[in-house]
């Protein structure tokens, strides 16, 4: 066994029992917050929180694969795409209305990361990682393919439009866009959270923790590792959905494999397996590389590693050890 | 605690017949044959290497056997998916303790249940009512199971850092969760110390009786094997050596020698 895969399997294994992930106040208090940002804030700004709130829903579908049934991906910048194609063709090819793509996007991509966790059931580990590393690594080339290009706008990419509020309601589209994002990442979350305290969910937890015992007890793991696959990969398709529409544009080249590892990165910051975290994962994927940028426009690169290494060296379970040190200490 | 068998329950429960396994030259087992009566404790003795844990992994079919077959009430397990057993009410405990270990006492026993629910993913996802119904029901039965094995001070710890003998009793209760017809325990004595094999062996028929099993027991401690089992089969280099009451298959000359050899019995 390498020491990446050590390492790894440790981050997964520390993920521990929690009846709730979250006390309700403090989920209360987040959403107020999440509900008032968009306040007196320039349209950019409130752009730039609707992209981490699409992140953080990448990075939960990523936590649900890797914290709940223990198998690594490099490879969601694939699911991502797919679900962002989707979006775009059906929107600015066939005119259909931007809410009805993401379902279509969430079931296609769900039957792609069905049928792509089929032959990664051999693999375990690093070698999973290396080959959904292939996959979001062959990805960009396929929108690029002639036959695909009536479609897919080849290396051009396809325009999208940004939609209208709806019912005359008086918010700005950059503004519209977050609140429905908002919604959508509200009921992924619930999606997840019901997950994982259910016989399905505990079933994903059985086979990262003990396969033998596991199936001993009845527990099908290729059934349960390849519905692992579909459902992060459908949630991570939706994110992809979300981000054609917010962002106006998909292009072969949006969704590079750089995008899996800010994911991966994402889910490291945020804490393997801690949903909640998956929001903090986010901010630090948005805002940190900007932040580096501030601080040094040549060495941008290098001041990023350097705040992530710290981040990590400090935090090795990531932000949820923060929270945990805040739970420890308050009154009950 | 001899069970006179009434003429309906006569067929066996569960039948090994001439099962034979190979692992390069060695022959783990080597037409093994016996057959359990329901509501039996039948132990299974034989020194290190005898093929007990083998003939327990064929039963849970994490073995293929290459010769042989295993019938459960007259029907062959061979043809089920390993994750078919459970259901079709073959538990176990394994030999060094095999549980979920980030997850609490209380999750490790409700996966014990997985072959008993329908819970679906797109149902659990929306946590619809049915789902909340059957989550309720198995959050009874496992306070029960809970209950039943002395659990509840540690039911909502994470199993890794209980002691090994309260380990032990989790994953028996996570075995009975499954509501198993035949329980396979292998060496659910060896850690344990002189007394808590004591409170083991009452515990063990305590929950043949509460649960209506049949007990397949793997004992190096004979002493727990003579007081608790029916009926006893030994093995050694993987073949029957000797079967019969617990006193008949201790004075057994065969079975001295085997275990002579190896350890005293
Ligand atoms: N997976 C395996 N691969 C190779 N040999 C094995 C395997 N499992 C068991 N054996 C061998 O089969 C024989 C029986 O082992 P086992 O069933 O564990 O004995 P027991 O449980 O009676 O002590 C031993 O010689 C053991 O080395
Ligand atoms: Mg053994």
């Amino acid at each position: 066994m390498s020491a990446i895969e050590e390492t790894l399997g440790q981050t997964v294994a520390a993920v521990e029992v929690r009846k709730s992930s979250m006390p309700t106040v403090a989920r209360l208090v987040l959403l107020l917050g999440l509900l008032v940002i968009p306040l007196g804030v320039s349209d950019f700004v409130v752009f730039q929180v609707t992209t981490v709130l699409i992140y953080a829903i990448a990075i939960l579908a990523l936590n649900l694969l890797t914290g709940a049934s223990g198998q690594f991906s490099l490879g969601q910048s694939a699911f991502y795409a797919v679900g962002a194609y989707t979006a775009a063709i059906m929107m600015e090819v066939y005119g259909v209305n931007y809410a009805l793509t993401l379902p279509a996007a969430g079931v296609i991509c769900f039957l792609f990361g069905f049928l792509f966790g089929l032959p990664a059931l051999r693999l375990s580990g690093v070698y999973l990682a290396l080959a959904t590393f292939a996959l979001a690594v062959a990805m960009p080339q396929i929108p690029k393919l002639a036959v695909l290009e009536p479609w897919t706008g080849g290396v051009h990419g396809l325009v999208v439009n940004k939609p209208e509020a709806p019912f005359d309601l008086p918010l700005s589209q950059d503004a519209w866009l977050y609140y429905f994002t908002l919604s959508v990442a509200v009921v992924i979350y619930w999606l997840c959270a019901n997950l994982l305290r259910s016989r399905t969910g505990r079933a994903m937890l059985a086979v990262r923790d003990n396969e033998i015992a596991a199936s001993a007890l009845g527990v099908d793991l290729s059934l349960y590792k390849t519905l692992a696959f579909g459902t992060s990969a459908a949630f991570t398709g939706v994110a992809g959905a979300l981000g054609a529409i917010v962002v106006q544009f998909v292009a072969p080249d949006s969704f590079t494999f750089q995008l899996s590892i800010a994911i991966f990165v994402g889910m490291i910051v945020g804490g393997v397996g801690w949903l909640p975290g998956s929001l903090v994962g986010a901010v630090f994927i948005v805002f940190v590389p900007n932040l580096a940028e501030g601080i040094s426009k040549g060495l941008s690169g290098a001041v990023f590693g350097v705040i992530l290494f710290a981040v990590i060296f400090a935090l090795p379970h990531g932000a949820r050890q923060i929270a945990d040190w805040i739970a420890k200490r308050l009154p009950r | 605690m001899n069970h006179s068998n009434s003429p309906i329950e006569a067929r066996p429960i569960l039948s090994v017949r001439g099962v034979t396994v190979q692992f390069g030259g060695i022959k783990a087992l080597n037409g093994v044959t016996f057959d359990m009566q329901r509501g039996q404790v039948l132990g299974l003795i034989g020194p290190n290497g005898a093929g007990k844990t083998t003939l327990f992994n064929c039963l849970s079919r994490l073995y293929q056997p290459s010769d042989g077959d295993i019938l459960l009430e007259g029907e062959s397990i061979l043809a089920r998916k390993p994750a078919g057993i459970a259901k079709m009410g073959i538990g176990r405990t394994f030999q060094n303790v095999a549980l979920f270990p980030t997850l609490s006492v209380r999750d490790n026993i409700r996966i014990g249940g997985h072959c008993r629910s329908r819970g679906d993913l797109v149902s659990d996802a929306l946590r619809l009512p049915w789902v909340l119904r059957e989550e309720r029901e198995l959050d009874r039965k496992i306070d029960e199971i809970v209950d039943d094995l002395d659990l509840g001070g540690v039911a909502d710890r994470e199993v890794a850092g209980l002691p090994f003998g309260t380990q032990k009793r989790v994953e028996l209760g996570r075995a009975l969760a499954a509501k198993p017809k035949v329980l396979l325990l292998d060496e659910p004595a060896g850690g344990l110390n002189h007394e808590e094999v004591y409170v083991l062996g009452d515990l063990i028929c305590r929950i043949r009786d509460a649960y209506n099993l049949t007990v397949l027991l793997v004992e190096h401690h004979m002493g727990l094997v003579m007081k608790i089992a029916d009926h006893v089969v030994a093995l050694n280099f993987g073949s029957k050596l000797a079967e019969g009451t617990p006193a008949a298959v201790r004075s057994d000359p065969a079975v001295i020698k085997a275990y002579l050899g190896s350890e005293a019995a």
